[in-house]
């Protein structure tokens, strides 16, 4: 398990995502409302590319005539055959049970914290000033 | 929406390491209406400005079912430089043909002017879609051949089309829709079957068309999953029409490619046939075998989008009792219903299998494309 710093963390501003790579995966990184979770590239299903995704809400029935819309831009639909995935959690919502996609903890670190080390920095200059983001793996 | 940076290629293996594809089920788009004007005179470009296109259906334009994503395309589909997804051959190269070792690609243009009520507006329509597949696909990229697009409500303008290119190599199939005005059986079709077997292409029934009937036998439904998955009982009937009129005895050496409405269905669709033909037989003595032999015998079929039970291994039995000289792998790019050549067929298969479904059956169905 390393430390990677692959965004500053203005880069991406809440609602928004990135595509980084860490150690050769491709990983999407989402913040929502100043939370920031990483996910694999790759849908479970046929391995479209989720960055690429719709962000939408959760539309749920306890029965029929009964709607309920919540978590607005939690969920993240497959951007090829709109596979439902909890972003927080990469849990599917076509079987929770079952599929889910990988994810990948993502934090903020401050840029002094981050020159001192031991972080892997593949391809960000960094600097005491900033405020970057790092992925486990 | 903030997406900083294209996930391209998203594959994880170079071109070279993988199994070389052929594609049944492309969709090149126009990137606007004017892209069919060198190929439509001055009287059908003014109709147009002035009257439009209706289609034989109840909405002015566009599908019954909106789709469940824009443009019924991938989200990662659109061009760079702007456009309609499809509309791009060198994106087409760049996100589908070359990352997917695609050899043999065949296009399916949609929207084309088939369906259109104007009879003499539908055929000019359809043989700009033919020339302009000509001018901008085929001839800029060997691997990909066409269609020869028709208008089939009116058959006889459909097989002078059809003939128009019977020594044009860049045409492999012709191409119908499935919502036909009457079964696809019908007599009013047969001309096109006949100048199909005559030239020697395969025709192609590709989901979706404008019939103007519901699009499920019980009616017009509530939601899009019920027209999605209507497309398989329209393609049931469309095939049974075709056999039990008696087309294959009539059109020798005629080959079917049923597209886009799945076939694990084969199977028991020709049981129940078979069962009601032994008892009904009297009925269409033109029928000399049991319908599932013709089945088997003269049709094919996209595989774009499979089936996927659980297990993934019920696959087999079905493709075991059609063959594994029947299907022919599909993606349906840039559509958002894609398949994945990578992850489309997760079963243990011979390598000969293998070869079959993802090029072999396409070269042998595909006219002149024996390579």
């Amino acid at each position: 398990m390393s430390r990677h710093v692959v965004a500053t963390a203005q880069e991406i501003p809440p609602g928004g995502r990135k595509l980084v790579m860490v150690r050769g995966r491709p990983i999407a990184i989402f913040n929502l409302d100043g939370e920031y979770y990483g996910m694999l590239n790759r849908c479970p299903h046929q391995g479209g590319p989720m960055c690429e995704g719709l962000i939408t809400g959760l539309r749920e029935a306890k029965q029929p005539g009964e709607y309920v819309y919540s978590r607005k831009g939690e969920i993240l639909r497959c951007p090829w055959h709109g596979w439902e995935f909890d972003i927080k959690t990469g849990q599917s919502y076509c079987e929770p049970e079952r599929i889910r996609t990988r994810t990948y903890p993502v934090e903020v670190e401050a840029g002094t914290k981050v020159v001192a080390g031991p972080y892997v920095a593949e391809t960000i200059p960094v600097s005491v000033e900033e405020r970057y983001l790092v992925v486990e793996m | 929406m903030n997406v900083e940076v294209r996930s391209l290629p998203t594959q994880d293996a170079p071109a070279a390491s993988r199994i070389a594809v052929g594609d049944g089920d492309i969709h090149p788009a126009r990137s606007g209406a004017k892209d069919f004007h060198p190929w439509l005179s001055k009287r059908w470009v003014e109709h147009l400005e002035q009257y439009g296109s209706p289609s034989r259906q109840g909405w002015q334009a566009g599908p019954a079912y909106p789709k469940s994503q824009p443009n019924a395309s991938r989200r990662d589909a659109y061009p760079p430089e702007g456009g309609r997804p499809g509309s791009s051959l060198s994106f087409m190269q760049q996100q589908h043909l070359d990352p997917n070792n695609v050899e043999l690609g065949i296009l399916n243009p949609l929207g084309s002017g088939q369906g259109v009520q104007n009879p003499e507006l539908s055929a000019a329509l359809c043989h700009a879609t033919n020339e302009w597949q000509l001018a901008e696909w085929t001839s800029k990229d060997s691997r990909l051949k066409a269609s020869v697009v028709v208008p089939y409500e009116d058959a006889i303008a459909s097989a002078a089309e059809i003939r128009r290119y019977a020594d044009n190599p860049a045409f492999v199939q012709v191409l119908m829709l499935s919502r036909t005005a009457e079964p696809l059986g019908s007599r009013k079709y047969w001309p096109i079957y006949e100048a199909a077997a005559e030239v020697g292409m395969p025709v192609g029934v590709h989901a979706f068309g404008y019939g103007g009937n519901p699009v499920t036998p019980g009616g017009w439904p509530s939601y899009y999953i019920e027209e999605m998955t209507g497309h398989s009982q329209c393609q049931q009937a469309g095939l049974t029409s075709l056999i039990v009129e008696g087309v294959f005895e009539r059109f020798l050496g005629l080959k079917m490619v049923m597209i886009e409405a799945g076939f694990a269905w084969a199977p028991s669709l020709a049981w129940r046939l078979d069962k009601h033909w032994r008892t009904l037989r009297s009925e269409t003595p033109h029928l000399k075998r049991l319908p599932s032999e013709y089945m088997r015998e003269f049709v094919w079929w996209t595989t774009q989008p499979m089936e996927e039970p659980e297990p993934r291994e019920h696959l087999l039995d079905t493709m075991n009792w059609m063959g594994w000289d029947r299907l022919i792998f599909a993606t349906d790019y840039p559509h958002w219903d894609f398949d994945d050549p990578v992850h489309a067929l997760p079963l243990r298969i011979s390598e000969a299998q293998r070869r079959a479904f993802f090029l072999g059956n396409a070269r042998n169905v595909y006219r002149g494309c024996a390579g």
